[in-house]
């Protein structure tokens, strides 16, 4: 259902502001957003100022520094800081994206950093992807098939291959998912683009035998079709991925397999 | 209170089977209605201010009724698919259940009064 406002518990408020860092002259100020389920506060935004001259280039970096010299609470998910595990995906000066790999040259003025919107906080900027995943499963994310396992491999061709490029480099970060107000609205029943691209990129799959069924399993109002191609999970994925094609891709096949 | 695996939330009922005729459907009418709305502006236009007779000989004319007609049921077709996705994106629960309803009257309500005032223009009185 949509809402236009958030529940009362989860109003944001102005939060602490961190002192400067002692002799830095090049600084530069953060708005994090703050929430922690140990206490009954509101979520709140804290101001950080972090030493431009002794930090690295990327988000990351400023955070893993704040969390190192300013604030050890302020609490993330991050692994590879090369953009590979999808981990550290965020709300950042208004685009989802990985902090990994946007820089802050990018921004213009004070860095605002938030979790991916309309999803559940587990605390500061970890969102709860528990409905995420599942979702994820729940396309079957794995080979189907109803031939004899092959004495070697499974066979495919050069060109069968290349339908699978731009699907297959998806890290599940959900930037895109959390940026489709159609997943803000309908999350529940809509599977979201990045399950949706997991799905096509099986559905094409040329070793794959199961397409029938994995058609079969999408073919439903709120699983697919609440895609209204907004576009916003292909401006916002961080790994320069489509995925309004892939779902425009389904849809097609859907029609293809009743003309 | 329910205790449910996060599996058994996405799955929720299985697959509607359904939405494919309605996705493809609203395509055509579109399509449809670039020149459906351009034949029945200039048709309908050319015979504005114009008198009582002269709007019924026009009518009597096939051509112009029926690119009336056309419209009026395509039009009207692609606006209920249109308003129900809009129902189905924002409204949940019983009120969706009442304005899908409501929707689903009025739009072919309006077509098929549309489509007897056309008729009888066409037909005279």
């Amino acid at each position: 259902m949509v809402e236009l406002t958030l529940p009362k518990n989860s109003k944001i408020r102005t939060g602490k502001t961190w002192p400067k860092p002692e002799g830095a002259t090049n600084t530069r100020t953060f708005h994090i957003y703050r929430w922690n389920p140990d206490d009954t506060e509101n979520p709140r935004v804290d101001t950080y100022h972090v030493d431009m001259d002794t930090c690295g280039p990327m988000v990351l970096d400023a955070l893993i520094k704040i969390k190192n010299e300013i604030d050890p609470t302020l609490t993330f998910r991050r692994s590879c800081r090369e953009g590979i595990c999808g981990s550290c995906a965020m709300n950042i000066d208004g685009h989802n994206t990985l902090a990994c790999t946007w820089g802050m040259d990018d921004i213009k003025g004070d860095v605002k950093i938030y979790p991916l919107p309309h999803m559940p906080v587990v605390k500061d900027l970890i969102p709860d992807l528990t409905h995420f995943y599942a979702q994820h499963a729940a396309i079957m994310p794995w080979l189907e098939t109803k031939t004899n396992q092959p004495q070697k491999e499974w066979r495919q061709s050069v060109e069968d291959r290349e339908k699978l490029d731009g699907l297959y480099e998806c890290v599940m970060c959900a930037c895109c998912s959390t940026s489709c107000p159609s997943y803000w609205w309908n999350g529940d029943r809509y599977l979201g683009p990045a399950a949706l691209l997991h799905a096509y990129r099986w559905i094409i799959d040329s070793r794959d035998e199961a397409t029938g069924e994995r058609l079969d399993d999408l073919e439903d109002p709120f699983k697919l079709y609440r895609c209204h191609t907004i576009m916003n999970c292909a401006k916002t994925c961080p790994k320069g991925l489509n995925p309004a094609r892939a779902i425009a891709e389904i849809k097609k096949k859907m029609v293809e397999r009743t003309l | 209170m329910s205790i449910k695996t996060d599996y058994k939330r996405v799955a929720g009922l299985g697959s509607a089977k359904d939405g494919t005729h309605h996705w493809w459907t609203q395509r055509l009418s579109s399509i449809a209605l670039i020149p459906l709305t351009l034949l029945f502006v200039f048709t309908f236009g050319a015979h504005l201010g114009e008198g009582y007779e002269a709007v019924r000989a026009a009518y009597a004319n096939p051509w112009n009724a029926v690119v009336a007609i056309l419209f009026l049921i395509v039009g009207f077709h692609h606006l209920m698919q249109g308003l129900q996705v809009v129902i189905e994106d924002y409204v949940h629960g019983k009120a969706g259940v009442v304005l899908l309803i409501l929707n689903t009257l009025l739009c072919w309500g309006f077509a098929i009064a549309g489509v007897f005032a056309v008729a009888k223009i066409a037909f005279g009185a």
